[in-house]
């Protein structure tokens, strides 16, 4: 492949990874169905490669991109007369153009991204259909990327795509921003789908490598596509800063194939821009009152990233954060996480109390950190016996080898 | 616009216990809620109890089978419905939120249309 080539694909792939929600939303615009959007937007990348060569390479790309898919989406409406589906994608009268304004102004750019994702994550489809689609259609996952990243084959990933934009089209979920009044709650599950993109990234579930970074980062597309759609939104700063610092860790968090902690890891490799800009996320986040569950989690990751060694780590800060956590997402596993503080901040014997204290939890039960947790203080307690007990009984229910080898560790060393 | 059936779920046996009382307030939320959404009300019905329900199961090769219950026995039973006319699944959504079903919720399924 000659520079020119090289260049040229070069500028396709990174238009794909920054472009393709605008292009297919705005498509979206056009022909009122899915499917058909998708087969534009992906014949306009796949003509790009051919036609930047003899004109250069564009100066803004999603434009280019965006007219050609448009431009073969009006063809295809003539040639199908999508219209007159029985079931069109529901877009919003006044934003349903004509086929002729669509022709006269095709050359405008509607940047119709945040109709994509609310339709993406509308509460009528399961959480599992929600993050299918939204890495299908707003990151442009291919299926079987998708399929991967939630390890499932590519079948039953490509029937949960159809099954749900089957649903988009027979119940009738509109291609809409949603009004004021339904908006926080809307907006809460768009985050909570960038959220479990992350957390299946941060820690695969299943597998060798404990980080899948490809997911992490359309986790960080995606929140920084948020930040620019929703500016004035605390919580969509509370997640791009957790994002921004979970993800600043990335290189210290293995080394040799294990696990490191983060009393472990070389602080000196952490991403400081990210932690710089997480840091004043954080701020702008914590300002609205009360702060939300995103912007709690980030400060505490804040606090970690702020403190230049773990004997320096300001625990009793991080309880503090906990405690406020736990009154806006009272979910087991923050209890966990605060008993986890509670024993950093004043000793083993005062976390074992407050994990004993969650004993009877039913989610907890089956949780790996659970039993690990309780073993770490067992051992710092010099109770050799029940540690061993509670690291057999975390091994019993983790999965991730890189995890597993941790455990073991840990298990031989007693 | 598209119409949606939207089906009522409740507990019988706490509706049946609440007695006269119950059912004055039953009628009332209704007759509220029908005011409300006069224009968007195709139809809809409240249910006799399921202990009054006839299930008829198919069975490839062999006679239907009638037996005596719902069809499907859930703590939650369908005790009524109604048929609703909405632009989208959000403005349906918004409706069914009004429905009275203090002891249980709504289901709302997308009436196939045919051409």
């Amino acid at each position: 492949m000659d520079v020119r080539a090289a260049q040229v694909a070069a500028a396709v792939a990174d238009a794909h990874r920054r472009e393709w929600a605008l292009v297919l939303a705005a498509t979206v615009r056009v022909v009122r169905d899915l499917d058909m959007a998708e087969e534009c937007a992906q014949d306009a990348f796949t003509q790009a490669p051919t036609a930047w060569p003899g004109t250069g390479i564009p100066r803004n790309p999603g434009a280019w991109l965006t007219t050609v898919a448009r431009r073969r989406a009006v063809d295809a409406v003539r040639r199908e007369q999508l219209w007159r589906r029985a079931v069109p994608l529901l877009v919003e009268a006044e934003h349903a153009p004509g086929l002729d304004d669509v022709v006269a102004a095709r050359e405008e750019l509607p940047d119709d991204r945040l109709r994509l994702v609310f339709t993406c994550c509308h509460p009528g489809l399961n959480r599992d259909a929600q993050v299918a689609l939204t890495l299908r259609l707003v990151c442009g996952l291919t299926t079987g990327e998708v399929a991967r990243a939630f390890l499932v084959s590519e079948p039953t990933m490509a029937a949960r795509l159809t099954r749900a934009k089957k649903k988009i089209a027979a119940a009738r979920i509109p291609y809409r921003v949603p009004p004021p009044e339904e908006r926080p709650e809307r907006v809460a599950a768009v985050l909570d789908v960038v959220h479990l993109v992350l957390t299946t990234g941060h820690t695969a579930p299943a597998g060798a490598d404990l980080v899948r970074a490809d997911l992490v980062e359309r986790a960080l597309d995606l929140a920084r596509m948020l930040r620019v759609l929703l500016p004035g939104d605390p919580d969509v700063a509370g997640l791009l800063a957790l994002v921004l610092l979970t993800d600043s860790r990335r290189a210290t968090r293995t080394g040799d194939g294990r696990l490191l902690l983060l009393e472990e890891q070389d602080r000196s490799r952490w991403d400081t821009t990210a932690i710089g800009e997480g840091i004043a996320l954080v701020r702008e986040a914590l300002a609205h009152r009360p702060p939300g569950r995103y912007a709690l989690q980030a400060a505490i990751a804040a606090v970690h990233a702020e403190s230049p060694t773990w004997e320096d780590t300001d625990w009793q800060e991080i309880v503090g954060l906990y405690d406020a956590l736990v009154q806006v997402w009272p979910s087991p596993v923050v209890a966990l996480n605060r008993a986890v503080a509670v024993g950093l901040a004043r000793g083993p014997r005062a976390g074992l109390a407050e994990l004993d204290a969650l004993r009877d939890e039913p989610t907890l039960a089956t949780y790996p950190y659970a039993a690990a947790a309780r073993a770490d203080f067992l051992r710092r307690l010099g109770r050799v016996a029940d540690a061993r007990l509670a690291y057999e009984e975390a091994l019993l229910l983790t999965t991730n080898a890189v995890e597993r080898a941790f455990l073991e560790r840990r298990l031989q060393g007693l | 616009m598209a119409k949606y059936l939207i089906l009522i779920y409740g507990d019988e046996q706490a509706y049946a216990a609440g007695g006269a009382a119950a059912v004055d307030e039953s009628m009332r939320a209704h007759t509220a809620f029908s005011e409300k959404h006069g224009a968007a009300l195709r139809g809809g019905e409240a249910l006799r109890e399921t202990s009054t329900a006839t299930a008829i199961r198919t069975r490839p090769g062999d006679e239907p089978l009638v037996t005596d219950g719902p069809f499907v026995e859930t703590k939650e039973t369908l005790g009524g419905f109604y048929v609703v006319e909405a632009a989208d699944l959000d403005a349906a959504i918004a409706i069914a939120k009004d429905v009275p079903a203090p002891d249980g919720g709504v289901e709302v399924r997308p009436i196939m249309e045919f051409e």
